[in-house]
């Protein structure tokens, strides 16, 4: 007997019972449903966070030092450090914070509480910072401790209403008048706090304003993704030495966070995936029980076959191969309800949410599984049966 | 040449509990190609197992079975069932058609399990069904014909593997009187035909059509011979004569 045609027979047993067979499916379509959407939502989040990481640069190393006097590293001792080994480092830029009232000369009492930070000309290239109007923070600015800022694009519009307007304008930070030298792009909607809050000034004039001449943070920017690891070893080994003990500096790696954060989502999708695949075993149950009551509802049909000569392996198959086909068929509804659902819920999220052809392909591959595997105890009871006892039952 | 059906001291024992029940108590019997037996008895007195043992849908506790020759009694299910689809072909009483399935489809159920191609499948079954004379239905579901047409199509089934042997168990038990003779008319026909045929009924009536009777009583064979030899289906007979 042709797999085909118990294909064909299986598929007759389904359509004559439409009611019962769409019931036996639902757990099979719910599991397989749900472990799609969430499969892609997950990845669709993944993507989402590990984009926006990518934007800050994902080869930049933070580094901060305690300060502690004679022990402290001064920038020209960095960029000269960097500078020995090209095809690891990118570029250097100190981090110093000067934080007050930052207001302008026409704003009156109106100020805001915020901070400058004080960066070199790389920084530019490390953060891939881009400029709406203006221009970013010049080697010669750094060199001649220039009193000149770019602001983010939530000052522009909190001051001067108007991005375009703002270059060539004066901006106060505690006092000290600034001349704004470009506004960086949009990013997050001009919010308050967020990285379009930001004000950039060379960093000698930021040391100069806090009266010191300690940089007690850099961010280095690696040559590459692939020498990230091998920077940092670098780096840290060069810091040791300056600073003496490991315990008063460190250096983070964007990448490691990255990283990090995705095995954690990782381990998130797994574990609702694993709640989800729960359904799918929930759902095999059902058609294992369904599949059952349908051995002992069909009883004198196998004494019938049996009698007319189905051996072991021809119920078997029947039954089998319909408890596969329930099953296979739920797995496609469940796969295009699935997609769908991950499609609208990526509408939904603002996401871009695609169903991976790996999840779609192992969704499917599982409903057929567990169909062949539940009916597997049913089909074999079928199998079994004693042809005479069979044939007597109605 | 061997006989076609050779029983030897068939015992079948069923324990209830701590007694025995011996449904059959040491059966011998042979039966050759062409005959048309009829094996009589109450219910309860061993026909059915007879006919169950006989169509190996179940196995004797002791004694041997050989059909055509072969001893089958220690074949395995698997083994029994290609015995059942090659060699034997049932009626039952109460039709046994898989009603889900179309009458052709029910005529092919052996030939498909019996490895026949598609296409063979269907000649065959169409040739069965010409036979019995409802070719015409071979489309419909069984639920759509007379209880007549639907023991014709399970004639059909049982002929569609060209068995040596057709069992037929209480063919006429669901019919009127009048559809019953026609099957019975029929079963005749095809033991003129050559077939063999083993009936298994409790009415002397119908077991005057065959050529042979045996009768069984508690489990073991009491007459074993010619219609006329046997009382009461003799009298049946007389009497179905005189009906015409």
């Amino acid at each position: 007997m042709s797999l085909t045609k118990s294909f064909i027979m299986a598929l007759s047993s389904i359509i004559s019972n439409k009611v019962r067979s769409l019931l036996t499916m639902l757990g099979i379509i719910i599991g397989i449903a749900s472990v799609i959407v969430l499969v892609s939502v997950m990845n669709g989040l993944t993507g989402e966070i590990s984009s926006i990481f990518n934007e800050f640069g994902t080869t930049s190393l933070t580094t901060s030092i305690t300060p502690r006097s004679n022990k402290e590293v001064k920038p020209e001792e960095l960029y000269e450090f960097a500078e020995q080994y090209p095809d690891m480092f990118a570029g250097v830029s100190p981090n110093v914070s000067v934080s007050g009232q930052v207001k302008t000369p026409d704003s009156g009492d109106d100020y805001l509480t915020g901070s400058a930070t004080g960066v070199s000309e790389d920084y530019y290239d490390i953060k891939r910072v881009d400029m709406s109007f203006g221009r970013f923070i010049s080697y010669e600015d750094c060199e001649n401790r220039s009193k000149v800022a770019v602001i983010g694009s939530y000052q522009a519009m909190y001051f001067f209403g108007l991005s375009s307007k703002a270059v060539g304008e004066t901006i106060r930070i505690n006092g000290t008048p600034y001349t704004i030298i470009g506004v960086i792009e949009e990013e997050a909607e001009s919010a308050e706090s967020s990285s379009d809050d930001v004000i950039y000034i060379p960093y000698t004039t930021a040391l100069k304003a806090n009266g010191t001449n300690i940089v007690s943070s850099y961010t280095v920017d690696a040559a590459s993704d692939e020498v990230v690891d091998e920077a940092k070893a670098l780096l840290e080994s060069f810091l040791l030495e300056k600073v003496g003990d490991s315990d008063y500096f460190t250096v983070i790696s964007m990448k490691a966070i990255i990283d990090q954060m995705l095995e954690m989502m990782d381990t998130m999708e797994m574990v609702l995936v694993a709640i989800a695949g729960i359904s799918l075993l929930v759902g095999g149950i059902g058609i294992m029980n369904i599949m059952l009551v349908s051995v002992s509802e069909r009883t004198r049909e196998i004494g019938i076959r049996k009698s007319l000569g189905a051996k072991h392996k021809h119920i078997m198959t029947q039954f089998v191969m319909e408890s596969g086909t329930v099953s296979c068929i739920g797995g496609i509804i469940g796969i295009i309800l699935g997609v769908s659902f991950a499609y609208l819920a990526g509408r939904l999220l603002g996401m871009d949410v695609a169903p991976s052809m790996g999840a779609v392909g192992l969704a499917f591959g599982v409903s057929v599984g567990i169909g062949v595997i539940f009916g597997f105890l049913p089909a074999r009871k079928a199998a079994k049966l004693n042809p005479i006892d069979a044939l007597r039952s109605d | 040449m061997p006989h076609l059906v050779e029983l030897r001291d068939i015992y079948k024992i069923y324990h209830v509990g701590d007694s025995e029940v011996h449904a059959l108590d040491g059966i011998s019997l042979t039966i050759d190609r062409g005959e048309f037996v009829a094996i009589v008895g109450s219910s309860g007195s061993g026909k059915s197992t007879c006919m169950n043992i006989i169509g190996c849908l179940d196995v004797p506790t002791s004694g041997t079975y050989k059909l055509n020759g072969r001893e089958i009694s220690n074949y395995s299910g698997d083994e029994l069932a290609e015995v059942r689809n090659k060699m034997l072909g049932f009626i039952f009483q109460q039709y046994n058609l898989i009603p889900k399935l179309s009458v052709i489809e029910n005529v092919q159920l052996p030939l498909l399990y019996g490895g026949y191609s598609d296409k063979e499948q269907k000649v065959r079954a169409m040739a069965a069904l010409e036979r019995v004379g409802l070719a015409s239905k071979a489309k419909n579901m069984p639920t759509q014909l007379s209880g007549g047409q639907q023991q014709r199509v399970s004639i059909a089934r049982a002929l569609a593997g060209d068995p040596s042997v057709i069992l037929a168990d209480e063919p006429t038990g669901a019919l009127d009187s009048r559809t019953g003779r026609d099957v019975m008319r029929f079963l005749q026909q095809l033991n003129r035909e050559g077939n063999t045929i083993i009936l298994i009924t409790h009415d002397n009536s119908i077991a005057a059509r065959a050529s042979r009777i045996v009768r069984v009583t508690d489990g073991r064979i009491v007459y074993d011979g010619p219609v006329e030899g046997d009382e009461n289906v003799a009298h049946q007979a007389a009497a179905g004569r005189e009906e015409g």
